[in-house]
């Protein structure tokens, strides 16, 4: 039984931090949180928030800690804190059912009128929460076109589009070693972002579904390590 | 030691004549520990028979339920309420020495219906020598057994003495496969002796007529107890038998066990613990067993170094199988099981009938071997622990035990399959696979003549479980939260239970137990008016039937043979492989991850291809390679038992004590002695030495694989700080050694690394902590403990989740938990399953702690014989280390690599 130290990887985290890759000529920011930062637009994308998916499971008798809104507003606090958006698109799901916002807590829904202060916010729905209340703070949109980016939840495959819905990860293995982590799916005309939830699982990169949408021989896993982000081919991962 | 009939009036009267008369004309007589138990049953005390395989244990375990059942008198008046006896009310009755009076405080039954009279002859295990009108007297007995294809194999054994006696006692049986008609039937017309498993205990303990069923018990049968009480089974299992005491305090427990260390405390087990009183049944120990005879095998080859196949001993294993009659060979692992398997049959020209059992073979095909065996047409099965309890079976004749024996009890109970004649010696091969197993072969076998013996302690009771029982509590009657810890506390294992742990569990079962109280609306149980605790609404009681016991397997997939599509295929899961094929059994996820299509591996005795993953279907193709590509060792499931490590660091200390070694291990010390130095008792050795361009520490605490691969952990994380620059480690059961790219000699002889400072208890705090934040072991632990507390469901009720579509997942449950609530009672239950378990952090930190002021550093210019085997290890295990960042960018620059070339 083996084992690579945990601790000897570089500590570069501003430079490797602010990976970048292109989606249709523009070249977009990858936060290793799984947010997209688009520089020139000071433009911040996240995707598939599921907030409230603890207490969505707790009403089904499933007690799952609920501390999982807390959790992700507040790394959704730190990545706003590190790029400073002029604008924030949460890419749908950012509720995890149709009656979750009703549940924030109070000290929540503070915190989350804090990050919309002095910003553009766009809610873009998605499946889970295709109605959003108007209370929330910010505009709802179906879908967001930005010069030649189409932001929708839902991907439909089109040319610079960039959706979440699907949720990617990868795995990667060497040796009997594996290892499975968040990424952004893109080959170069499109775009899947990874959810951004604490609770949200994954769907691999290999599956089916990324199958219809992408060009196969392009499609990029952008994997989110701890430290770096590996840009690392989908058909080398599972 | 066997009294026979005539020689000593005094017991005469423990059997009735009817039953002497059979075991005369067995020509048998009564064994001693058979009468014993017999006296302590008249005695109304519950007794723990500690037995070897072989001495008659079962019989001697229901015995006194025989006798008992055979002189109740049809003429008394029945004490249960009327419901139970119906309109055979005058038939009932329990043992003759059971006053009504005892019955007094039963409660009354909540089931109002009335019993049909159709009922008779209903069952097929319904063995009936009397009156067919004959109703139910109750429940009188209830065997435990961790097996349930034991517990049916029992059932059949018990059949033929109670036919041949002429007692009309109903025998049934009742587990996973029981139909649902007949469970619904024994609860409301039980059965005299019902024989099942923890599990179906702890659900008809959960149903609202367990007063009614259980009310009338007065014996409870725990087999195998010495296997039960090591898990989290004995855990649930001594939590249902507090709840029985409740429901029926006139109860006795009989424990059968083979020997263990601490019998007294295994004792405690089986009565109820009183007032923070030590209360213990009586101990009966069967004597009589012959002396095993145990060897190593001498062999002829050169010992290998490293490694755990054998294989160089191959040729005299094979030899072996075929001078005896039927061998029972074991090894530590599938994997061992796979290869050994595999190469006997290579060279098996005599056309032996040689087969292979493990835990992970198609049941169909183990239930094949199983009935071979029991039919005596086998030469010699190859298997795992999966055989280490179960069915006797008839002629084994040796048992050879390839690789490191791990615990001196172990290998006893190994030992006794081969033992099916108590006065007849069993005999044993040990077959060390490397030298390091020559010692621990030899010390097993000195311990072994000295019958020493090192089961671990009783276990303390898992807050996990605690939490599983609250909620099945729950589902029967309601109960108050004083009651209820008042009665956990008379099971041995949760005696020691704070309260304060206790309201964490019952507060964790109604609504999660979280600091934000916001889940109380969902609460799944909540107290009534009177304060008595129920559950809110029967989808609860639904899930939690389903999700019942301790048993957490390990994500499986299905592994089917299919033809190949030749070496090239790279293509992932997506090909097009064609479905179907042979299924071959069953495999570790986790195992299946570190693959990458292509890689080969040993699975069900032939190497094979890994082609493609699909759902829970893993597509293999036979691979004409004759060595696998990815090892599949994975380590045992036991750590080298604490006492075995001692003995084999006194061997090493003591070498007059070489002697009794093999020649070539003899040389190997020696040579150690001479180049570096052999370990004293208490001492660790720590070498360091450059080579090739790295440089490198050897230390050997000799504690155990899992109690190593966490020191390394931690090792790592502090020489990293200390600038040592570690790029990894590898660990086996004696040594751990640890490579980088700073030279640690210079750094020590320098005073910049201080090898006190680097083994200081004190890693065992941040250190530690930081490190379990990312353990994925650890959070495989934390999983175990989700599934088993009832937080997440094994099942939905009404819906089969497939594997593929699981809902969330429990490592991030575990990051947000740990952040926001580190504290909470389910972190508590997987730290201290961390202890004990897959981290082994108990008998580190008891490591670190002898070893303090106790270091010997030993400059070396370069590798020492004794760091051999552990060195070869490096590039040979299966890797199962934490991954991180190193990984991925491995497999970018493998990308990379390709785009260049």
């Amino acid at each position: 039984m083996a084992g690579t130290s945990p601790a000897m990887t570089s500590i570069s985290i501003d430079v490797a931090s602010r990976a970048a890759f292109v989606v249709a000529g523009i070249e977009l920011v990858a936060d290793l949180s799984g947010a997209l930062f688009w520089e020139e637009q000071g433009l911040l994308i996240v995707s598939d928030l599921h907030l409230e998916k603890g207490s969505s499971f707790a009403t089904r008798g499933v007690l799952l800690p609920p501390f999982d809104t807390v959790a992700t507003l507040g790394r959704l606090a730190a990545v706003i804190a590190r790029h400073d958006p002029h604008m924030v698109i949460a890419l749908g799901d950012s509720f995890h059912d149709r009656a979750a916002h009703d549940r924030l807590s109070a000290t929540d829904r503070e915190a989350l009128a804090a990050l919309q202060a002095r910003r553009d916010w766009i809610w873009i729905s998605g499946n889970h929460d295709p109605v959003l209340p108007s209370d929330l703070g910010g505009a709802v949109a179906e879908e967001v076109a930005i010069g030649p980016i189409m932001f929708r939840h839902e991907p439909s495959g089109a040319p610079g589009e960039i959706a979440g819905h699907l949720h990617p990860k990868a795995r990667v293995s060497t040796r009997g070693r594996s290892m499975e982590r968040r990424c952004f799916a893109c080959d170069g005309e499109r775009a899947v972002m990874p959810a951004f939830g604490a609770y949200a699982g994954g769907l691999s990169i290999r599956d089916a579904a990324f199958g219809k949408i992408f060009q196969a021989t392009a499609l990029m896993a952008h994997v989110l390590g701890d430290h770096r982000l590996h840009t690392i081919a989908a058909s080398r991962c599972y | 030691m066997v009294r026979s009939a005539g020689t000593d009036p005094l017991w005469l009267p423990l059997l009735p004549e009817k039953f002497l008369r059979w075991f005369a004309g067995r020509g048998w007589s009564p064994r001693e520990h058979q009468l014993d138990l017999l006296q302590k049953a008249r005695d109304d005390r519950s007794a723990l028979l500690i037995a070897p395989t072989g001495a008659g244990k079962t019989l001697a375990g229901f015995l006194p339920t025989l006798v008992e059942l055979s002189t109740t008198s049809p003429l008394r008046p029945s004490p249960l309420p009327p419901r139970s006896g119906g309109e055979g009310s005058g038939v009932g009755g329990l043992s003759a020495r059971t006053t009504a009076s005892e019955f007094a405080d039963a409660p009354p039954t909540p089931d109002p219906s009335p019993p049909r009279a159709t009922r008779v002859g209903g069952g097929e295990k319904n063995v009936r020598a009397e009156s067919p009108s004959q109703r139910s007297r109750g429940l009188h007995t209830l065997y435990i057994s961790p097996l349930k294809a034991l517990a049916v194999d029992i059932a059949r054994n018990l059949e033929t003495p109670i036919a041949e006696i002429g007692l009309a006692i109903k025998v049934e049986t009742r587990t996973g496969d029981t139909p649902v008609s007949r469970r619904a039937r024994q609860r409301r017309y039980p059965p005299d002796i019902l024989l099942t498993t923890p599990e179906q205990l702890a659900l008809l303990l959960s149903s609202d007529d367990a007063p009614f069923l259980f009310g009338s018990l007065r014996r409870i049968v725990l087999d195998e107890l010495h296997a039960l009480v090591t898990s989290k089974r004995g855990d649930l299992l001594s939590l249902g038998l507090a709840r029985l005491w409740q429901l029926a305090p006139q109860l006795r427990a009989i424990g059968l066990s083979a020997t263990v260390a601490e019998p007294e405390s295994l004792a405690r087990f089986l009565v109820p613990q009183r007032d923070g009183n030590v209360e213990a049944a009586d101990i009966v120990v069967a004597g009589g067993a012959a002396a095993p005879i145990v060897e190593m095998l001498d062999t002829r080859e050169r010992l290998p170094w490293a490694g755990h196949s054998a294989r160089h001993a191959l040729t005299e294993v094979y030899e072996l199988i075929k001078g005896n009659k039927t061998t029972l060979v074991f090894v530590n692992t599938r994997s061992q099981a796979e290869m050994l398997f595999q190469e006997l049959w290579r060279m098996n020209d005599d056309n032996l009938a040689i087969a292979l059992h493990h835990g992970s073979l198609d049941v169909a095909q183990r239930r094949k071997v199983e009935d071979a065996m029991a039919a005596g047409k086998l030469r010699g099965v190859v298997c795992t622990s999966s055989l280490d309890l179960g069915v006797d079976w008839g002629d084994v004749d040796l048992v050879i035990n390839i690789g490191a024996p791990k615990g001196a009890s172990r290998l006893m109970q190994r030992i006794g399959r081969a033992n099916h004649r108590i006065d007849e010696a069993s005999r044993a091969v040990l077959v060390p696979a490397n030298r390091f197993e020559v010692l621990e072969c030899r010390v097993a076998i000195d311990a072994v003549a000295e019958n020493a013996q090192d089961t671990p302690p009783l276990r303390t009771g898992a807050l996990d479980v605690l939490a599983q029982h609250v909620l099945g509590r729950a589902c029967g009657e309601p109960f108050l939260s004083d009651e209820l810890y008042a009665e956990v506390l008379t099971a041995a294992p949760y005696s020691g239970l704070t309260r304060t742990d206790f309201d964490d569990t019952v507060d964790f079962v109604a609504s999660g137990g979280y600091a934000l109280k916001t889940y109380e609306r969902f609460a799944r149980i909540k107290q009534d008016k009177t304060g008595r605790w129920r559950v809110t609404n029967p989808r609860v009681r639904q899930s939690y039937r389903l999700n019942v016991g301790t048993i957490v397997e390990e994500s499986m997939l299905k592994v089917r043979l299919v033809r190949g599509r030749g070496a090239k295929g790279n293509t992932g899961s997506t090909g097009a492989v064609g479905r179907g094929g042979r299924m071959l059994g069953q495999i570790e996820e986790y195992f299946i991850e570190g693959l990458v299509v292509g890689d080969t591996f040993v699975f069900g005795g032939e190497v094979v291809r890994y082609e493609a993953l699909a759902e829970d279907q893993v597509y293999v193709s036979r691979a004409h390679d004759k060595d696998a590509k990815v090892p599949s060792y994975m380590g045992g499931k036991f750590p080298l038992s604490t006492y075995l490590a001692e003995r084999v660091r006194k061997l090493l200390d003591d070498d007059k004590a070489w002697k009794a070694l093999p020649e070539q291990v003899r040389d190997w010390l020696s040579l150690q002695a001479h180049l570096s130095r052999v370990p004293g008792a208490r001492e660790l050795l720590v070498e360091t030495f450059p080579r090739a361009d790295k440089h490198y520490l050897v230390c050997y605490p000799f504690e155990g694989r899992l109690a190593h691969q966490t020191l390394g952990m931690l090792l790592t994380r502090r020489m990293e700080r200390a600038r040592v620059r570690p790029l990894g480690f590898v660990a086996n059961e004696y040594a751990l050694a640890v490579w980088g790219l700073g030279d640690m000699s210079f750094m020590i002889r320098q005073g910049k690394l201080d090898l006190g400072a680097l083994f200081d208890p004190d890693m065992l705090g941040d250190d530690l902590e930081a490190w379990l934040a990312e353990s994925a072991l650890m959070k495989r632990t934390f999983r175990t403990c989700a599934i088993i507390s009832g937080l997440i469901a094994r099942r939905f009720t009404g819906e089969e989740k497939t594997r593929r579509q699981v809902l969330f997942s429990t490592d991030l449950i575990y990051d947000v938990l740990r952040k926001h609530q580190p504290d909470h009672v389910l972190l508590r239950a997987a730290r201290a399953d961390a202890a004990t378990g897959l981290l082994d952090i108990r008998r580190l930190s008891d490591m670190l702690l002898r070893i303090k002021g106790r270091i010997t550093h030993r400059e070396l210019t370069r590798i020492s014989p004794l760091a051999v085997p552990v060195m070869l290890e490096i590039g040979r295990e299966a890797v199962y280390g934490e991954a991180s960042d190193e990984l991925l960018a491995e497999a970018a620059e493998e990308l990379v690599k390709e785009a260049m070339s």
